[in-house]
């Protein structure tokens, strides 16, 4: 559904963004978009959406080079960002404007969409509180229906109950035919429904896999003892939160923050492990801690 | 659904299936939701319920059927039951360890039986 090949992207001649990206996102999943404040999250939905163009490398979306701009692409995909453009009009006007240029445009989900979250259509959107413009604009995104989905950081804004609609909207939402793509900072809001996830770096990716592959590699818990191999540890109530190697052949519940913080300390080890696939032995771990922690005295 | 961290999702799904199954309330040979309407419910990623489900389907407690979906299975009670006792016994150690460290000795544990 996605494959972008050797893409890199700059903003102006020196702000590199992504540095000869590969990535490639499949139909039927919910794609987690991960990673550090300005490390090129909402460029790359951009990217994606055709809003901004490579500078070298290709972008391959639907089938389609985003940068051309067809129809057939633009009426398949929506782009929801972070923050919208709020217009004076009210959601039934919106939809009777907007909605014909997606023709899957589900009319009865729109309505439903709106019920559940309790949104006056008939009320105007400059006149709504910020959380209801979030939620209007996503059921309207929704309702699309587009085989692409891409949403810049969908919980902010939103308060607990329309969290826990939203990820049920989303979970009902998503088919097999269908590529949702969700950046969030927010990994709690989204734990348990964003597989595959994909963290980005500055100018690469660091990781996009399944929770499967990752429980396989990684192993989630607490410990008693600290090792020199764990590759991240936090301190809880019986010891030690930790991310380590998993040789237990057992797959442990993926706490995303644990990996996230895990994957930005070991960057080169996660791309190592989960980009190029190499197997990593165990005794690299320790190899990599202690250069680390050499590293830390100096 | 809430879900406990000390377990991956899909074997904490599988537990729940395999505790319906042993209240009797999902008994042998009725069908199960289907993969999507039961990542619906639990708001999980669907891949996450096929992987319960696939897990439930080793151990013999729900089976396929090609365009049917998925059912439960026969003796399906039994087949619970055993899963769900080799994955209590697996917590054990974690127990007994918790217990010498409060110097709670097992006569102590008698009163709960």
């Amino acid at each position: 559904m996605i494959t972008i090949k050797n893409m890199s992207f700059r903003y102006g001649k020196h702000r590199m963004v992504f540095d000869r990206l590969n990535m490639e996102m499949k139909a039927g999943y919910i794609y987690g978009l991960l990673g550090e404040n300005g490390v090129g999250k909402t460029t790359l939905l951009r990217l994606l959406a055709g809003l901004r163009f490579p500078t070298q490398g290709s972008v391959e979306v639907l089938g389609f080079t985003p940068s051309q701009r067809r129809t057939e692409f633009l009426s398949d995909l929506y782009y929801l960002p972070e923050v919208i453009d709020v217009v004076p009009l009210s959601m039934n006007e919106y939809v009777k404007r907007y909605a014909p240029f997606y023709p899957r445009f589900d009319y009865d989900k729109f309505n439903y969409y709106l019920e559940e979250w309790n949104i006056d259509p008939a009320q105007k959107l400059s006149q709504s509180s910020h959380g209801q413009q979030k939620k209007a604009m996503m059921s309207f995104a929704l309702a699309c229906n587009t085989r692409l989905l891409l949403l810049d950081e969908p919980t902010n804004g939103m308060d607990i109950p329309s969290k826990g609609i939203f990820r049920r909207l989303l979970a009902q939402a998503s088919d097999d035919d269908k590529c949702f793509v969700v950046s969030t900072h927010q990994v709690r809001d989204l734990e348990n429904l964003i597989d595959p996830i994909l963290i980005l770096e500055k100018n690469q990716v660091l990781l996009n896999n399944t929770v499967e592959e990752i429980t396989k590699k990684l192993w989630f818990g607490v410990k008693s003892e600290k090792s020199d191999h764990d590759l991240y540890r936090e301190e809880c109530i019986g010891g030690y939160a930790v991310v380590d190697y998993n040789d237990r052949h057992e797959e442990s519940h993926l706490n995303i923050e644990m990996l996230f913080n895990a994957a930005i300390q070991n960057k080169s080890l996660f791309k190592r492990m989960f980009i190029e696939e190499q197997q990593v032995p165990h005794s690299d771990f320790s190899e990599e801690m202690r250069q680390k922690l050499y590293k830390d005295h100096e | 659904m809430e879900f406990k961290s000390d377990k991956a999702i899909y074997e904490q799904i599988a537990e729940y299936v395999c505790e319906k199954v042993l209240r009797g309330e999902w008994k042998d040979e009725e069908r199960m939701p289907s993969v999507r309407e039961f990542a619906v419910s639990l708001t999980v990623n669907p891949n996450t319920v096929m992987r319960a489900y696939e897990h439930l389907e080793r151990h013999g407690i729900i089976y396929s059927k090609r365009g049917i979906g998925f059912s439960i299975g026969a003796d399906s009670r039994q087949k619970a039951a055993v899963l769900m006792r080799e994955d209590f016994l697996k917590s054990v150690p974690a127990f007994v360890s918790r217990m010498k460290l409060l110097g709670i000795d097992f006569k102590d544990l008698e009163r709960y039986a």
